[in-house]
């Protein structure tokens, strides 16, 4: 895996509702237990990385989530 | 217990006992999958071989059973592979379940047109007595059964080795050894070089049983089946009614205690009810390792299937690959005793070769961690790919219980011509694999069958004044319309536009095809020049 930021993740807000989205994130989780939650985040993961599609999006957002201070700001 | 009665091949007194000996200018140690293959194709070259094996009978237990097509492609060479599919089961469709529900349908082979099916399922103890019936019956082969390798001199321009006999030692003087004497290789050993590589520690309980009720003849895959709830299971047709169940056991299980038939039979009953009735034919509990040597020419002695590189048995990569590392050797070693190329040749043996090799370990190894996950996550992510797999074709892709085996990429290689054409849209670049296709107006006339034992110019001309010059020694097949025959040109029959269709075919399109079957090089025009100093370059003469 290559760790270079090439820019391909999207740093800006797109999301036309954040604050709707962040707490549905939340919440989808609240009645889970560690397990529970695990596997509820995987399955999340496969699903929006495939509807992503894009492997340098993927690739940086792993980078990125492993060590947000390298995800430099724009 | 086996059905299979292991035959013994006879034993003779080697010459060299009663004190006669010459220089051999191959001699190949192991009659497993590799050696046989080995010797019938330098035999096929006119070389005459010695195949040496410590022991007098086949492989006990079946082993390797899946034989993919471009294997059976290789051995069609030398006249057995009819046999096996004969014998064999053709498969080419599987079924994924997750607990007892089935959440996915593949097929290997969604295009027709091939001459071999993508799979037969043959126990690896067929394949072998298939193999050395046609060794026995070529007078270029001296198979020497019994006759067990324990010391090797390697020397410049030739190697001393050591053979032990029932009735003493001798010694033979080869060019060059080659050793296919597998995965625990004596030579390898002896000449203490390292075999580096990851060792895994879950345990695999491999139950080959006879059946006499009907058998799905697709290949089943269970994640987590009620029968054996916290592992998987595969279960696989082979000839002769016999079943392959592989129940995966993880790294506590006491293999002593699994072995036992009452066990085994504890775990059959679980899964088939309690009418089914079945003999057994073979038990083992496996672990495994995949590894890779550094190089696989060590000056005189090269290495060759899984002496020189091992990998867990998800995906029928082990014998199958061993087969293509020496329909690779093959023609390079008949052409470097030949004095047609230098020794240099060889190493694009090792480098082509290496490079499947990691192809293949890169493969089994994420089928394993996705089969065995190894920290919790993995587990997650993989039984997440589970959960969704039913209802979400794009996960059934993640779902990975075994790449089947298909012929490597050997990318890079030396004797390969980089493309210079920017516009091919698909068909097989340099350093991939042929595909075949049919090329009569009968049914039953492939280009397998018009690819010689040397290069092979393939090329699409809608003139014959479109053909480039044919170097010396290479054979010719242009695919035309009929009646347009040229010298030295075999004309091929397109009807069904399939040949085209997989080389990304126009008019023009030129394809220099290696022994092996693999593409050396390939134009959008041809030219003879060019044709002549690729053919050059993957003879390593130029
Ligand atoms: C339990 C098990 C299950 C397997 N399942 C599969 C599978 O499903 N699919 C798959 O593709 N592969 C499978 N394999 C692997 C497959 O069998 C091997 O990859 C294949 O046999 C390799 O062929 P080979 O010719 O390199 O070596 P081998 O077939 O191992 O042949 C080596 C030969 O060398 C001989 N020899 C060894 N030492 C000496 C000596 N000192 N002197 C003379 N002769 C010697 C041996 O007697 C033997 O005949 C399995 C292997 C095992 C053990």
């Amino acid at each position: 895996m290559t760790d270079a930021i090439s820019g391909a993740l999207r740093r800006s807000l797109s999301l036309a509702r954040p604050d709707d989205i962040y707490n549905a994130i939340v919440d989808a989780h609240r009645d889970l237990d560690d397990e529970q939650c695990r596997a509820f985040d995987a399955r999340l993961i496969l699903l929006l990385a495939n509807h992503v599609g894009d492997e340098a999006v993927i690739r940086e957002a792993l980078v990125a989530a492993r060590d947000p201070s390298r995800g430099g700001a724009e | 217990m086996s059905s299979y009665e292991y035959r013994r091949y006879p034993y003779r007194r080697p010459a060299e006992l009663d004190g006669r000996s010459e220089r051999r200018p191959v001699v190949i140690v192991g009659a497993g999958i590799a050696g046989p293959t080995l010797a019938l194709a330098l035999a096929a070259r006119g070389l005459p071989v010695v195949l040496l094996d410590d022991d007098d009978s086949v492989s006990f237990g079946s082993r390797s059973i899946c034989q993919a097509r471009h294997s059976l492609e290789t051995w069609d060479r030398f006249g057995v592979a009819r046999r096996m599919v004969e014998k064999g089961i053709t498969w080419e469709q599987g079924e994924v379940y997750l607990g007892d529900k089935p959440i996915y349908h593949f097929n290997l082979a969604p295009e027709p047109g091939h001459k071999f099916p993508a799979f037969v399922n043959l126990q690896q103890y067929y394949v072998e007595e298939y193999l050395y019936d046609r060794c026995l019956s070529e007078p270029l082969i001296e198979c020497r059964f019994r006759n067990k390798v324990v010391g090797v001199r390697p020397g410049l321009q030739s190697v001393e080795v050591e053979v032990e006999t029932p009735d003493g030692s001798y010694t033979l003087d080869a060019e060059w050894l080659v050793a296919c004497d597998g995965v625990r290789s004596a030579v390898r050993h002896l000449l203490e070089l390292p075999f580096p590589g990851e060792v895994f520690h879950d345990q695999f309980l491999i139950a080959d049983i006879r059946f006499t009720s009907e058998l799905p003849k697709e290949r089943r895959f269970w994640f987590y089946p009620p029968f054996h709830p916290t592992n998987s299971v595969l279960l696989h047709r082979q000839a002769d009614n016999v079943l392959r169940v592989d129940f995966q056991l993880g790294r506590d299980a006491d293999p002593e205690e699994e072995k036992k038939p009452e066990n085994v039979d504890r775990r059959l009953r679980q899964m088939f009810g309690p009418t089914a009735s079945w003999e057994h034919e073979w038990t083992s509990v496996y672990t495994f390792t995949c590894r890779m040597m550094e190089r696989f020419v060590q000056g005189r002695v090269i290495f060759a299937g899984d002496a020189a590189h091992v990998v867990s048995p998800f995906g029928a990569r082990g014998g199958n690959a061993a087969v293509a590392d020496v329909d690779n050797l093959a023609w390079k070693l008949a052409r470097v005793l030949a004095g047609q190329s230098p020794p240099p040749l060889l190493d694009s043996y090792c480098n082509e070769r290496r490079a499947a090799a990691r192809e293949n370990i890169l493969n089994s190894t994420r089928s394993t961690d996705f089969i065995t996950p190894k920290f919790p996550a993995s587990r997650a992510f993989r039984d997440a790919a589970l959960a969704l797999a039913r209802d979400f074709p794009f996960a059934r892709a993640l779902v990975n219980s075994g790449r089947l085996s298909v012929p490597t990429a050997q990318l890079g290689s030396p004797l390969d011509t980089p493309e210079t054409d920017a516009d091919w849209t698909g068909g097989p670049g340099p350093g991939r694999a042929m595909v075949d296709a049919p090329v009569g107006n009968g049914g039953d006339d492939f280009l397998v069958d018009r690819l010689g034992l040397g290069f092979t110019v393939l090329c699409f001309a809608e003139r014959a004044g479109d053909l480039p010059a044919l170097p010396a020694g290479v054979a010719g097949l242009m695919v035309a319309p009929p009646g347009a025959p040229l010298p030295g040109w075999t004309v091929l029959c397109d009807r069904d536009g399939l040949l085209r269709q997989r080389y990304d075919a126009r008019p023009g399109t030129t394809y220099l095809i290696r022994p092996d079957r693999y593409v050396a090089a390939r134009w959008r025009t041809p030219d003879g020049a060019a044709l002549a100093s690729a053919l050059r370059r993957a003879t390593a003469t130029g």
